[in-house]
């Protein structure tokens, strides 16, 4: 992590940094679709991730805020 | 509730916070609009089914905007829970219980970054959880990049119903979460998760016992019951990557892999394949796969050697080894025209689960087998989630 904090700082320190989004924003038009979000309805992923941390022993990670479980 | 400066707080921000933000700072801004999530409603029904143990209940989620600046958010979630799963047959009698959640949260958004903050409070008869939350999201790359930092302290309070000799036992738990996503094709996106949690505390569940073999009892089994024992410390890490992709047709693909592990033991490996499918202009379908893999907990046994055999000791079946499979259908329709005034769209969804439990080394103790010879315990359960979803 040392390694890679170095690394960056001396990429910003010489001017590399300056590097241009390679995906324009009039080509995100495929993004935008409702189909290519990693979760369309938050209140139905948090119901599923609860399942899931209820059921399993392993948590954290899921992709959206997690709270309190009350799981006995 | 107290943040109290423990040594793994400072491993974490050293170690994982601190080259990040620099990483953060020092990329170009040159940022497009960074946006706050959109008005909506959420009015969800969920039901659990399986196991002997049905679970259901409303989740209402509401979103609103002000300003373009700032988004508040409440949401309303109940569990109505009825048990009779084969860890409370085997020592105690079915129960029912209701679980109620309220969780309010705010968003701020400055030029590209958002600021959020929110609040859960879960509620039950032997079970009271506050947490607390906040997150920061950083945009990258005139939008191509997202770099989201959380931290989330709770506070849970352990009561045992029935015996008032319990009292409350307190656990605190520190949740502190790494995730960056990056466009990479206009077709890919990639995001990449990372979680660590630290729990201190009564992390045991009170009403959960172990058996051990005793000959001189007069159950079936040949064996007796005694009280779990948790260790009060558990700390663990997943790491996550997903990754969507657009197919030509209107439909997408999405992968998930997520390695889990705590100092408890136990290790876990999830994977997840997901398929939507746009139909015409109204209809969306979706399919989903997913296989869990999980080892046991170091103190977990199915069947101890006697009595206070160990320090800690557990027979939960959420300890043990065992691996599941999980397959969905979900079907949404979406109404264009303006069902009610205010109302931009609309949908209706449908989602359906089954999941397949296969334990390892958790037995069937339903049997009047001796203990250590019943069948290996399975079970499936089926998940429902209907929802109507406004956006305004």
């Amino acid at each position: 992590m040392r390694l890679l904090s170095l690394f960056v700082f001396m990429l910003a320190a010489t001017g590399c940094s300056n590097i241009e989004p390679w995906v324009k924003p009039y080509e995100r038009d495929l993004l935008a679709e409702d189909i290519m979000l990693f979760e369309r309805d938050p209140v139905s992923t948090r119901y599923m991730n609860h399942v899931y941390e209820a059921r399993e022993a392993a948590r954290g990670a899921e992709g959206s805020a997690g709270g309190g479980c009350g799981c006995n | 509730m107290v943040l109290r400066a423990v040594p793994e707080v400072v491993v974490v921000v050293t170690k994982y916070i601190f080259p990040l933000l620099l990483f953060a700072f020092l990329l170009p801004q040159t940022v497009l609009a960074t946006i706050l999530p959109e008005e909506r409603v959420d009015m969800l029904y969920h039901k659990y089914d399986g196991g002997g143990v049905e679970i259901d209940g409303p989740s209402v989620l509401v979103r609103k905007n002000f300003a373009d600046k700032v988004s508040v958010f409440a949401n309303y979630y109940v569990d109505m829970v009825t048990s009779a799963s084969i860890d409370v047959i085997a020592t105690a009698s079915p129960y029912t219980e209701e679980r109620k959640e309220y969780s309010l949260g705010i968003d701020y958004l400055n030029d590209s970054t958002i600021l959020s903050l929110s609040f859960t409070n879960s509620s039950e008869s032997d079970y009271e959880a506050d947490t607390i939350g906040v997150t920061a999201s950083q945009d990258f790359f005139g939008g191509l990049s997202t770099l989201t930092m959380s931290f989330a302290l709770g506070d849970d309070t352990v009561s045992q119903n029935g015996n008032d000799v319990f009292g409350e036992k307190d656990a605190d738990r520190r949740r502190f979460s790494l995730g960056f996503t990056q466009i990479l094709t206009p077709k890919f996106v990639v995001a990449f998760s990372a979680e660590s949690v630290i729990d201190e505390g009564f992390l045991s569940n009170p009403y959960r016992q172990v058996r051990y073999f005793d000959s001189s009892s007069l159950r079936n089994c040949l064996c007796s019951y005694e009280e779990e024992e948790y260790p009060d410390t558990r700390n663990s890490d997943a790491f996550a990557i997903r990754a969507m992709y657009s197919l030509p047709w209107k439909a997408s693909l999405r992968a998930e892999v997520r390695r889990y592990t705590d100092s408890w033991g136990i290790k876990a490996n999830n994977a997840e394949l997901r398929y939507a499918h746009a139909y015409k202009d109204n209809w969306l379908f979706e399919f989903r796969y997913r296989r869990t893999s999980q080892t046991q907990a170091d103190f977990y046994q199915d069947v101890f050697s006697g009595p206070e055999a160990f320090t800690f000791r557990a027979r939960d079946k959420e300890l043990s080894t065992f691996n599941s499979n999980q397959f969905g259908i979900g079907i949404t329709y979406k109404f264009e025209q303006q069902l009610l005034p205010g109302l931009e769209r609309s949908t209706l969804n449908f989602y359906w689960d089954r999941f397949e439990f296969n334990y390892d080394n958790f037995r069937d103790t339903r049997t009047e087998l001796p203990a250590g010879t019943e069948p290996l315990y399975s079970f499936e359960a089926d998940v429902i989630r209907f929802y109507y979803s406004a956006w305004f």
